[in-house]
């Protein structure tokens, strides 16, 4: 068969096709250099242990479930609290470049490494887990904030009468127009607030993660399936117990309500920063030379093989999560199902949205035992199911014409190509987090940064431990600034609430 | 044998009724005109006959309905999706067959537009994107045809071949056009349609322009 010209250029992909496929070929190469294995003896007779603990919940011990579930309340809300008011006073100054960096690097570090940071010299003090909440949540909501206050209409400020103070230039001119946005991003980060706090649990905070972790490591699995239930209630029914009347009076008890945990040890404080985080070479006065040893040991032997499994199970993750969200959306799209069907769709995508990706990375490591595998399924299952939300709902928003295909001719002319574009957008805002957490699994064992960071901390040798979470906030900045570059050259638009 | 009939069927939004009752058949052959002023109903009429029937029509929508980040070729062929099995179907999007592209890029031709085969939808101008939806009813097995105002952005001498080219392809067609010389010229029989009834009904040949004119004159009694 012939072809013309113009048919070659028929063959000419997309900028966007090809950034997918780019995507898609280099998790597939990650894909055979992974460790995927499942290692435990009999994983499906543990899964199955675990589903009946789902369906057969016990409940007899409300008491401890009530006040897992309390501390856990109360922890996301002061953290919250104190991370959006310096989020927002942080937004006024934000073109300053001081702050923006500031802001970025505090949010590319995990609240879990910032709780075992702060553990090293709060030790298990409620403070721990507040301030763990409260800074990187602090970068992350003067970031979003500010760009919510430039996106509200200028023309107000402009007509303003000379004279006017800038307090209430701001107050009157610019606020009202961006306080529906900066509401719903607030009340979007009290769910992921929650979550945040629920995990904290796992590094020993008095949280939903602490009781988990407990009744997980006994084989209590109708305990397990009772935390998991609440757990979910509680995620899908903010609405209705977060009021906006309602919040001044959390805010205001919650403090109260976080248990006494250990009482500071000041001179532990004192020690962290004046020892402890010392390079060893430099704290016992070996010289340059020897810090340099030190340090290029360090690099060559866990941050850059750390990077590697990091980025790899990444990528793969980052795929699988796309591939997830692809197949999710119809589930709950008019365009696709019924009313009863959709219930039961978002049912499925709350649960694997509310779920932190890393409980169920944890308790898919229990069933399947140490690989990567637990740690691919469970980013991309979270991730995913957020994603698949997200576009099934602006699928909703689409009109078709009403002679448009139907199943899966419909799927493929009419609603992704149509969906592919916020799609990118969105998957590229969640790669920074997937890296994220993906380094923070490492704590449950798997190769990446978090473990190598979690050993040294084990070994006490917090020098190490600081410089292993400063590259990984460093590879979590640069991913970022890739995502961006990619957003941009692809011209997906730019979208404020769906981050991060 | 009517190619569409409908019988005393109404509409409304809500507690107002828009339309009807009324009755309109419609014969295989004819070349129906909609004409009346906007709001009078015309869409609506057009979304009734569609949903009564469905089978072996092209719809071609006031507002298109393309889909913006699919090329010209893939918005054309998706007038055939219900014609080809689902895997061929899959298979065109991927990697476009060389049968389909040489009968999309005739039927672009005819319309000028075999330049722009491989654009996105969402980069052409007004009237491209009229043309590409046009494209796609042509290609689009049906014998008849319901549009709605098909040619609004076309200048005149493109929208008069338009027109003609809409004729000699569907059997039977119910366009509903603002420009009432147009209506009048590719048309065997004209509806006029105000306040939501059929306040004229007659051979386009014994009407002149003038005859229409009440029907856009809001205030005027009815005939």
């Amino acid at each position: 068969m012939l072809r013309s010209p113009t048919d070659n250029s028929a063959m000419r992909r997309s900028a966007t096709v090809r950034t997918s496929v780019g995507f898609v070929v280099v998790a597939l190469l990650c894909l055979v250099i992974a460790d995927i294995q499942v290692t435990t003896v009999a994983p499906w007779r543990e899964l199955g242990r675990l589903l009946t603990g789902l369906v057969t919940p016990d409940f007899s011990n409300p008491a401890a479930i009530g006040t897992a579930l309390l501390r856990t309340v109360a922890f996301a809300f002061v953290g919250v609290a104190l991370g959006a008011s310096a989020g927002f006073l942080l937004a006024l100054i934000f073109h300053l470049r001081v702050v923006r960096t500031l802001c970025a690097f505090v949010r590319a570090i995990h609240e879990l490494f910032w709780a075992l940071i702060f553990l090293q010299f709060f030790g298990l003090h409620p403070l721990t887990g507040v301030l763990a909440i409260a800074l990187p949540y602090a970068g992350v909501f003067a970031k979003v904030y500010s760009e919510i206050l430039d996106e509200a209409d200028p023309l107000p400020m402009q007509v303003l009468p000379a004279g006017t103070g800038l307090i209430s230039g701001f107050l009157f001119a610019r606020v009202p127009d961006a306080w529906p946005h900066l509401v719903s991003y607030t009340a979007y980060r009290l769910e992921c607030g929650l979550r945040s706090s629920a995990v904290l649990g796992f590094v020993g905070m008095p949280t939903l993660g602490f009781a988990l972790q407990s009744s997980f490591a006994q084989g209590y699995y109708s305990e397990v399936g009772a935390l998991l239930l609440v757990f979910f209630v509680l995620i899908a029914t903010l609405r209705l117990w977060v009021r906006p009347w309602l919040v001044p009076l959390y805010v205001a008890v919650s403090p109260f309500l976080l248990g006494t945990g250990l009482p500071i040890m000041w001179g532990n404080v004192a020690r962290f920063f004046t020892e402890d985080i010392v390079p060893a070479p430099l704290r016992h006065g070996e010289g340059w030379a020897a810090l340099w040893q030190w340090f290029s040991d360090l690099l060559l032997h866990e941050a850059l093989p750390g990077v590697w499994t990091t980025v790899v199970l990444t990528q793969i993750a980052l795929v699988g999560t796309g591939l997830i969200a692809l197949l999710a959306f119809p589930l709950i799209s008019r365009h696709f199902t019924s009313r009863p069907g959709s219930v039961l769709g978002h049912v499925a995508l709350v649960v694997a949205r509310s779920t932190p990706e890393y409980l169920l990375a944890y308790v898919l490591l229990q069933l399947w035992g140490p690989s990567m595998l637990p740690a691919i399924v469970a980013l991309a299952l979270h991730n995913g199911g957020i994603i698949g939300h997200l576009i099934g709902r602006r699928s909703n928003e689409i009109t078709l014409r009403p002679d448009a295909a139907h199943g899966l001719d419909r799927y493929a002319y009419e609603m992704v190509p149509r969906l592919y574009g916020p799609f990118l957008a969105f998957l590229f805002y969640r790669w920074e987090i997937i890296m994220r957490e993906t380094a923070i699994l490492g704590i449950l064992g798997i190769a990446t940064l978090g473990f190598y960071v979690d050993s040294a901390i084990q070994e006490l040798r917090f020098d190490r431990a600081l410089v292993l979470i400063v590259i990984t906030a460093l590879l979590n900045i640069g991913v970022d600034s890739l995502a961006r570059t990619l957003r941009r050259r692809l011209r997906l638009r730019h979208m404020v609430n769906c981050e991060p | 044998m009517s190619a569409l009939a409908l019988e005393r069927i109404s509409a409304a939004y809500g507690e107002r009724r828009v339309l009807g009752p009324l009755t309109l058949h419609i014969a295989r052959g004819e070349k129906v005109a909609l004409v009346g002023h906007s709001g009078a109903g015309k869409s609506t009429l057009l979304d009734l006959m569609f949903d009564k029937q469905r089978r072996d029509i092209a719809l071609l929508p006031q507002n298109l309905g393309l889909v913006q980040t699919l090329s010209v070729f893939h918005n054309v062929y998706m007038g055939r999706l219900a014609a080809h099995s689902t895997l061929y179907n899959l298979a065109n999007l991927i990697r476009p067959l060389p049968k389909e592209v040489r009968r999309v890029r005739q039927v672009l031709e005819s319309l000028d537009m075999a330049d722009k085969l491989w654009a996105p939808a969402g980069e052409l101008s007004g009237g491209q994107r009229q043309r590409t939806a046009i494209a796609r009813a042509l290609y689009q097995p049906a014998s008849v045809l319901l549009a709605d105002e098909p040619v609004s952005a076309l200048d005149g001498p493109r929208a008069i071949s338009v027109m003609q080219a809409l004729n000699r392809h569907f059997e039977t067609s119910v366009i509903a056009l603002h420009d009432v010389e147009l209506a009048l010229r590719h048309s065997t029989r004209i509806v006029g349609i105000r306040d939501g009834g059929i306040a004229l009904d007659r051979p386009s040949e014994h009407i002149s322009a003038g005859d229409l004119h009440f029907l856009y004159d809001v205030a005027a009694p009815a005939a």
